[in-house]
């Protein structure tokens, strides 16, 4: 009779903690895990291929569904190379609002990550109270672009418009009484922008009750301390970025290391962690949640004194206004040129990155002075981190592999692509 | 003939604790919907009935009709089995539980005894359905399910000791009835920490969050019954809610004086509640510690295997271990007005 030592385990694709289409096959000895296989590419998507096929600016959707939590986070990077590759430079104001969304974006990642890990690790409550908090984001969101998640709001020269004067209100109905619009209304009397000054003026004790539940909860702790420790060294070799990088205690942040638009005039701190466990990482991320609502109130402040163009008024690249195009002709060319052919951008190659939720999110377009990319390649933190899961998880226990992915803040539309 | 009458009024009685302990369970599961979703700033089930009431029957409607599949290459039998092991002991426990004074089915004196032996044979349910699935998932969760029973059931024997040092006797009736008295006669007093340790050990025997494992959600699943459908799967969730319900009413039973009224023997609000049945106290008291069940649900992460049972053996059976020789010398002594 040979010797049976171990045996596998398909964990997923279909499992309630794979996030999305993970399978990873696992190599158990009873509870403990000796080796951990994670295959990818169930759904892919050809994002980059497809994005060779079209006029650039029709690739910016494209990006909204790659890491599908932080949206407009992958539009900025996308956006940055094109125009690194053209030569341009949002107006100022544009540049602003692309912070305040980035930080939004972060908010809403960081609450999907926080309520997803606590559904991992069996807490279930943190997870609505986070989808409470989104749901006002998501509204932001809407009122920018018209569309909740993948809203294509950033376009090379700017952001397709400026920020409302007024939020849409709900209405009563059925089963809301008036009074209970009157008060879901009450932040929404104002600007879009005092709406959300509104949100983080709630915000902080949100993550104070979200903190309560899970900081120093001991079983929360049992679960996360001393979980999948990742040493600083390692973590540089094992590419990670973000807040994956900084929970292993080194002090890497894009916008604070090669700050892109605005950030080098914001005012926060950077978080790290010192033992580079789960524990570390949560911590990280929920100390990256109020620098977050920090970053959001300058802007606000700025955007309140400052109006401006949000767009270039370059129409070789950017499209000029509806009422333009009914009665000048050039501009009915420049409209149509740009709707069909789009714009060419110089050869050459760039790549762009921005410190996106997860970590860095990178966009490397080679041109070949075509309306379309040559070939896009995209960075996506995620992938690095993914990579890493063999090493995290081995000589843990099967507990202990749900956490490593609730840390990772795995989302499988920027792994596969 | 007075052996028929006798049978007959045997299985009036079981059938008349038996009907509304489903009803029970099934508006269980609603309670813990309801109130979960209240914690979560959610409504709840709101659709069927007034308020969502006749939830648990459209649930168990839909379960009645839906399919058992039979996994291929499980063991049929043994499949089949399980969930009856499983519910068959969490209600014929309740044969002994004394709803109010005199108020239960078979009066016996090893009722606490039989109780430890009712419980402890649930985990076979879920070892054996494990087992028989033939799946990975299942057999994980049966063997975890398996450990934690056998540890948990040792701190929770522990603590039982205790409660039948102090009560002198087996039989819960007469447990009961040693507890006579306001709420600080009561046994939770004066056994504190077998209380408590009972309490947790309860919670793990029944499988509940923060104790959960063998199901384990997130993990392995649905763990033991991840192969089980339709009435197959809603046995395994009687027996559960039932196993919650039951091991509540103990610890109202044990530790917080059964059928007495918290004023019990106080000079003025004891005769203003003597008016109260004894068996609205014990269900007050009983709801008490299933909110407690819910609660935890909507409040704590799961525990990781390992670490249930270093909960187990190294923090609860030391503290019953303790707490009894402590327990000793105070009835020795006959310290306070327990002992």
């Amino acid at each position: 009779m040979p010797e049976i030592n171990s045996y596998t385990v398909n964990f997923g694709p279909q499992h309630p903690a794979a996030h999305g289409v993970l399978r990873l096959v696992l190599e158990m000895e009873g509870e403990v895990v000796r080796r951990a296989d994670p295959h990818i590419g169930l759904l892919h998507r050809a994002t980059e291929k497809l994005a060779e096929t079209k006029p650039y600016n029709q690739s910016i959707g494209y990006m909204d569904r790659l890491d599908y939590v932080s949206m407009m986070c992958n539009e900025h990077a996308y956006v940055l190379a094109i125009e690194k590759l053209l030569g341009i430079t949002p107006p100022e104001r544009a540049q602003y609002i692309r912070v305040m969304f980035d930080e939004i974006t972060r908010i809403l990642n960081h609450l999907l990550w926080i309520g997803a890990h606590g559904l991992d690790v069996g807490a279930m409550t943190v997870f609505l109270y986070a989808f409470k908090e989104r749901e006002e984001l998501m509204d932001c969101y809407e009122a920018v672009s018209g569309a909740r998640m993948h809203a294509t709001y950033y376009r090379p020269g700017g952001v397709y418009r400026d920020l409302p004067k007024q939020m849409p209100k709900y209405r009563s109905s059925e089963y809301r009484k008036d009074k209970d619009v009157e008060r879901m209304n009450a932040a929404r009397e104002g600007s879009m922008l005092d709406f959300i000054e509104a949100f983080c003026d709630g915000f902080g004790s949100t993550i104070d009750e979200i903190e309560t539940l899970l900081t120093d909860n001991r079983i929360w702790k049992q679960r996360l301390v001393d979980v999948a420790v990742v040493s600083p060294e390692r973590a540089l070799q094992l590419g990670f970025t973000g807040p994956m990088l900084r929970g292993s205690g080194v002090e890497w942040d894009l916008r604070r290391k090669q700050p892109y638009e605005v950030y080098d005039r914001m005012d926060f701190e950077v978080p790290v962690g010192s033992n580079g466990d789960c524990y570390d990482r949560y911590l990280v991320r929920m100390e990256e949640l109020r620098q977050s609502v920090r970053i959001i109130r300058q802007c606000i402040d700025w955007l309140r004194r400052n109006d401006g163009p949000v767009m270039l008024s370059d129409h070789k690249v950017v499209p000029p206004s509806r009422e333009e195009m009914k009665d000048d002709m050039e501009s009915l060319i420049h409209h149509f040129k740009l709707f069909t052919e789009g714009y060419c951008t110089p050869a050459g190659e760039v790549y762009a990155a921005v410190e996106a939720p997860k970590g860095e999110f990178g966009a490397y377009i080679v041109s070949d002075g075509a309306n379309k990319p040559y070939r896009l390649k995209l960075r996506a933190p995620g992938f690095a981190h993914m990579a890493a899961m063999d090493e995290m998880v081995k000589g843990h226990m099967l507990a202990d592999v749900v956490t490593v992915m609730g840390t990772m803040d795995i989302v499988f539309g920027e792994v596969d692509r | 003939m007075d052996a028929m009458i006798e049978l007959a009024w045997t299985v009036t009685k079981i059938v008349a604790l038996v009907i509304p302990l489903f009803i029970a369970v099934a508006y269980m599961t609603y309670a813990e919907r309801k109130i979960i979703s209240a914690m979560q700033l959610r409504r709840g089930p709101n659709r069927v009935g007034w308020h969502g009431l006749l939830q648990p029957i459209a649930d168990a409607l839909k379960l009645l009709m839906k399919e058992v599949v039979l996994p291929q290459n499980a063991n049929r039998a043994l499949f089949v089995i399980a969930p009856m092991l499983s519910i068959m002991p969490a209600l014929a426990a309740w044969a002994v539980l004394p709803l109010s004074e005199g108020l239960v089915i078979a009066d016996i004196n090893a009722g606490l005894l039989y109780v430890l032996a009712m419980t402890s044979m649930g985990v076979y349910g879920i070892i054996l359905a494990g087992w028989a699935s033939n799946s990975k998932y299942a057999l994980l969760g049966a063997m975890r399910a398996g450990a934690q029973v056998v540890s948990y059931e040792i701190a929770m024997g522990f603590a039982l000791v205790g409660v039948l040092m102090s009560a002198g006797s087996l039989n819960l009736g007469e447990i009961v009835q040693a507890q006579q008295g306001p709420i600080w006669n009561w046994f939770w007093l004066p056994l504190l920490p077998l209380f408590v340790v009972y309490w947790i050990s309860g919670v793990a025997e029944t499988n509940r969050l923060p104790f959960d494992v063998a199901e384990g959600e997130s993990e392995i699943v649905a763990g033991f019954h991840v192969e089980y459908s339709g009435m197959a799967f809603a046995i395994f969730f009687l027996a559960e809610y039932a196993n919650m319900i039951l091991i509540s009413g103990l610890a109202a039973i044990m530790f917080l004086g059964g059928w007495y009224s918290p004023f019990h023997g106080l000079p003025l609000l004891g005769p203003a509640f003597e008016w109260v049945p004894g068996i609205v106290w014990f269900v007050l008291k009983t709801c008490l510690f299933l909110f407690l069940f819910i609660w935890f649900r909507a409040t704590f992460p799961r525990y990781r295997y390992d670490q249930i049972m270093r909960l187990g053996w190294k923090v609860l059976i030391p503290v019953t271990v303790v707490w009894l020789i402590v327990l000793s010398v105070m009835i020795l002594t006959g310290f306070g007005p327990w002992f």
